[in-house]
């Protein structure tokens, strides 16, 4: 690294610093004095495992919370934000890690929300529908922006996310975790967005457990470890492992698929499936597919955003009606049965989306993950709070959730951690087929080889496991065979010795060099 | 330099600490106090009218006062589960009156065939309570079954169930509770006269009801389920909770306990009246609001809901005893109700309107409750969005 071009790489200005800043959370000391700041027309990326205190720090920078103590400087004068408002006039804005969409809302109004558009007689809807238009193209989305919210997928939902704060015209944008629900194309396009949002001189800071997709965009790197700054540097003098040695102290492996042990018998056989397409009449989003995974087996389906993953999962799980086919657990058909007594036959789901199908938000993390295996600890007429207790603290033990305890609220958790009982709450029921749906959404690297180990381990003793993701590198972690989907059908299989550029091109997608 | 002196792994969990508050249910008077603005309200104003009457503090009052707030207090419980659910039932103080006038036409004799049959009296219970358990499976059908929206179901009931009742009666009272010993049908108003260790009827049924249903909240399955789908319903029926079921049950358990009360209403008033409970479905919407439930669902207990019925019920019967026009009662307790609510929102959201020299330490009180062992959480403590 020679000097020159370290100097070269420091020159943006500093336009957004905090200064030794505290949060506290009760008894939570989310930050510990944290020094952090954000250079005009550069990417600064935040790494650091679940519960760090990334997300706090953004939601201090942008006005969403107050600091304990400690103070922010904008362009070197000290601030206090009231709100989001506020700091949003200045030109801060944020990419929630948790979508903050109303889903009953059109597109166009979404985008528009709180700053709405007002021309003489009213709101100008046909100006927000054009400017909507153009942001959405610039991220090389096709959607109507008269399209409900609620009726999109998770990952465009997360684009539109995404496409409001770019229209706001921020001076600095915060994004945490922006891709989360993205697929690899549409992170390219985000990337090119970020190009030139910076080379115009716009600030940003960049939060993604896709260590080497962040890596790939960053100017500086800051990795926050319980609360603290722990390493800062220049992007030209880091690369992945220096990342993951200073975010959890070891080098990481994301497993291998088990091996040792003979598969079982055929535990989930999904024979000519059809899933039909909630909005297009005749159009199926799972086309006549077939698919058998056997006990102890792990299969791993990647495919692009609406390759029918998610459908297919939720299908299986008996969220949704399919138009034609079977599907068999251990040879008994599914057909009719409920969710809940899909779960009792042992066969269980882990949704994309835990905000809004995973987690009970009035609810506790203990009751959290006891809800799907509730059943099981009822003493007579009553539940045993002495089984639910310790099945709660293995839980927590066994996924490794950081939280105060079973009692804490959900809420207080981080969003990694909030994952991880969903992960949790469907082992907890002791399934003999486990579906699980990105499982791997917001949670760091050492968790991610956590959650893969432990799917590995109950692999090897007859859970059958299909898990979907839009990482290819996850694919090739645990999976004995990896199915890829596209338009509904299967597009290829492999075996757990092929190459990420095989999966991709197979999926259809443009293989990043 | 900051030393971290966590360990350097990843996790730090609740390993090795003792058994979570979550599972224990004990009566904490801490706590209660700390989320109590019902008892507070109760307690000032017990405390006010003592000193304005000198007839509000005795024994003999306070028993008669808890025999109002008893009818008040059975409704607020079946409506505290429609609201938990994330519902709300309108129809309680139709289902009220009709229950009542069912119980008062029993009593009348039935003419069957040229004989009229007089039920004696504990099946005349049984019908008004089925009767009651009926208009709450309507309700619950058209609400999980045909997902009419709660407030437009009940609405409809609360209409065709006044009406049934008026139809019945040509719009009279029965006057004649009393039953005829020869008939072998007396001791309707035992309910409403009678008492058992010192204590109503109706307040001894207020408390089986209130026991009954915090441990059916606390203890069982259905308790859970009733929770989780109030707070999140896609999750909770990802997770196995058979959430129509649950809706279902709610709205009969709310219609059998109008029922009950109607029965107690009439006991106590020995008449029943096709116009009786009008508008208690309100009152039995504030009780539960002002004992912390939120009306979206997810969150309240019952402790609390009663407690808001003995405010209402202390309130209003307060006022009588000094004296105060009726219309000043009216807006007394319209007042109380907001007054108790408010308080929830600015203890609870954690942002208090900036008091005096406030420093931004304020803050780091906690916003999010500790553990606590029923669900009851603070109403918007918890955000949906922007958590993580
Ligand atoms: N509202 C809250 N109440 C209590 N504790 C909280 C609250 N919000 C966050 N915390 C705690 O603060 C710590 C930091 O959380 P934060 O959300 O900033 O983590 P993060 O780095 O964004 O993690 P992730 O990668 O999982 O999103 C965690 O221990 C979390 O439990
Ligand atoms: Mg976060």
């Amino acid at each position: 690294m020679s000097q020159a071009e370290r100097t070269a790489q420091d020159i943006g200005e500093v336009v957004l610093e905090a200064v030794d800043v505290v949060k506290t959370y009760g008894a939570t000391r989310a930050l510990k004095g944290v020094g952090f700041s954000i250079h005009r027309g550069q990417v600064t990326t935040l790494f650091g495992e679940n519960g760090a205190g990334k997300s706090t720090l953004m939601k201090i920078l942008s006005g969403v919370e107050q600091p304990t103590s400690g103070t922010i400087l904008l362009h070197g004068e000290p601030v206090a934000f009231t709100d989001t408002v506020d700091a949003r006039e200045r030109g801060i804005s944020i990419i929630h890690q948790e979508l903050s969409l109303a889903p009953n809302l059109s597109v166009r109004d979404n985008i528009f929300l709180g700053r709405e558009i007002t021309g003489p007689s009213g709101v100008d809807y046909a100006e927000e529908a054009r400017q909507t238009k153009a942001v959405l193209d610039e991220l090389g989305e096709d959607i109507d922006p008269m399209t409900k919210v609620a009726d999109l997928r998770l990952g465009q939902q997360q684009l539109i996310e995404i496409a409001r704060a770019l229209s706001v015209d921020a001076r600095i944008l915060i994004m945490d975790e922006p891709t989360s629900a993205l697929s690899a194309t549409e992170v390219e396009v985000l990337f090119t967005v970020i190009h030139d949002l910076t080379a115009r001189g716009v600030s940003i800071v960049y939060i993604s457990h896709h260590l080497e997709e962040a890596l790939e965009i960053t100017d500086h790197a800051v990795v926050l470890r319980d609360g603290t700054v722990t390493a800062t540097a220049v992007s030209a003098d880091i690369d992945l492992p220096w990342v993951v040695r200073a975010m959890v102290g070891e080098g990481f492996d994301l497993g291998s698929p088990p091996t040792g042990y003979e598969f079982g018998e055929v535990a989930l056989s999904v024979q000519g499936v059809s899933v039909p397409d909630a909005e297009i009449h005749g159009r199926n989003v799972v086309d006549r597919l077939d698919l058998e995974v056997r006990q102890g087996e792990i299969v791993c389906l990647y495919g692009l955003m609406g390759a029918g993953r998610t459908e297919l999962l939720e299908a299986v799980a008996g969220r949704n009606p399919i138009s034609e086919g079977r599907i068999l657990k251990d040879g008994r058909d599914l057909a009719g049965l409920s969710i809940a007594q899909r779960i009792d036959a042992g066969l269980g789901l882990v949704p994309e989306d835990r905000q809004r199908d995973g987690l009970v938000q009035t609810m506790t993390v203990g009751r959290n993950m006891s809800l799907a295996s509730i059943g099981s600890f009822v003493k007579g007429f009553f539940l045993s709070g002495r089984r639910e207790a310790d099945l709660v603290t293995d839980s927590i033990r066994s996924v490794h959730v950081k939280t105060a305890g079973g009692g804490a609220m959900i809420g207080s958790l981080s969003g990694g951690n909030q994952q991880k009982v969903v992960i949790g709450k469907m082992l907890a029921t002791d399934p003999d087929v486990i579906l699980l749906d990105e499982p791997s959404r917001g949670i760091d690297i050492g968790a991610k080889a956590e959650v893969f180990r432990l799917l590995a381990e109950r692999a090897r003793q007859g859970l059958a496991v299909v898990y979907t993701t839009s990482e290819v590198g996850e694919c090739l972690s645990i999976a004995h065979r990896i199915v890829v989907l596209s338009r509904g059908r299967i597009a290829a299989e492999f075996g757990a010795d092929t190459t990420k550029e095989a999966i991709m091109a197979a999926s259809g997608e443009a293989v990043i060099s | 330099m900051t030393i971290s002196e966590r360990k350097p792994t990843m996790t730090t969990n609740a390993t090795g600490q003792r058994r979570p508050a979550l599972f224990s249910d004990g009566f904490d008077l801490g706590r209660l106090l700390l989320q109590g603005r019902a008892f507070f309200a109760l307690i000032a104003i017990i405390v006010v009218f003592s000193v304005l009457s000198p007839n509000y503090l005795t024994v003999s009052n306070l028993l008669t006062m808890s025999s109002h707030v008893a009818v008040y207090a059975i409704l607020a419980v079946g409506m505290l589960l429609v609201i938990l659910n994330g519902g709300i039932d309108l129809s309680v103080g139709s289902t009220l009156g009709f229950s009542g006038v069912i119980a008062g036409f029993l009593m009348q004799g039935v003419p069957i065939g040229g004989v009229t049959l007089y039920p004696s009296l504990w099946v005349v219970v049984v019908l008004s309570c089925g009767m009651g358990a009926f208009i709450g499976l309507i309700n619950g059908v058209l609400v999980a079954r045909f997902r009419v929206a709660p407030f437009v179901a009940t609405l409809g009931m609360l209409y065709v169930v006044r009406g049934v009742g008026l139809l019945m009666t040509n719009g009279l009272t029965y006057n004649n509770l009393a039953g005829d010993p020869a008939l072998g049908n007396t001791g309707f108003d035992w309910l409403g006269f009678n008492r058992l260790f010192g204590l109503p009827i109706g307040v001894l049924v207020m408390i089986i009801v209130g026991i009954v249903v915090s441990l059916l909240l606390n203890r069982t399955v259905f308790g859970r389920w009733l929770y989780a789908s109030g707070g999140n319903e896609r999750a909770a029926e990802l997770s196995g909770v058979p959430v129509k079921r649950v809706k279902v049950r709610v709205y009969v358990l709310s219609g059998l306990f109008a029922a009950i009360a109607g029965l107690i209403l009439s006991s106590e008033l020995t008449s029943a009246s096709p116009t009786a409970g009008n508008s208690y479905e309100l009152t039995a919407i504030a009780a539960v609001v002002i004992g912390g439930a939120a009306l979206s669902g997810g969150i309240g207990n019952v402790r609390g809901t009663l407690l808001g019925a003995f405010v209402i019920g202390f309130l209003s019967d307060g006022l009588v005893i000094i004296g105060v026009s009726s219309y000043w009662q009216t807006v007394f307790t319209g007042a109380v109700i907001v007054l108790a609510v408010l308080l929830n929102s600015v203890q609870y959201t954690g942002k208090p309107r900036r008091s005096g020299g406030g420093r931004s330490d304020d803050q780091s009180t906690p916003t999010t409750p500790s553990p606590t062992s029923d669900a009851q959480a603070p109403a918007g403590a918890v955000p949906e969005k922007t958590r993580g």
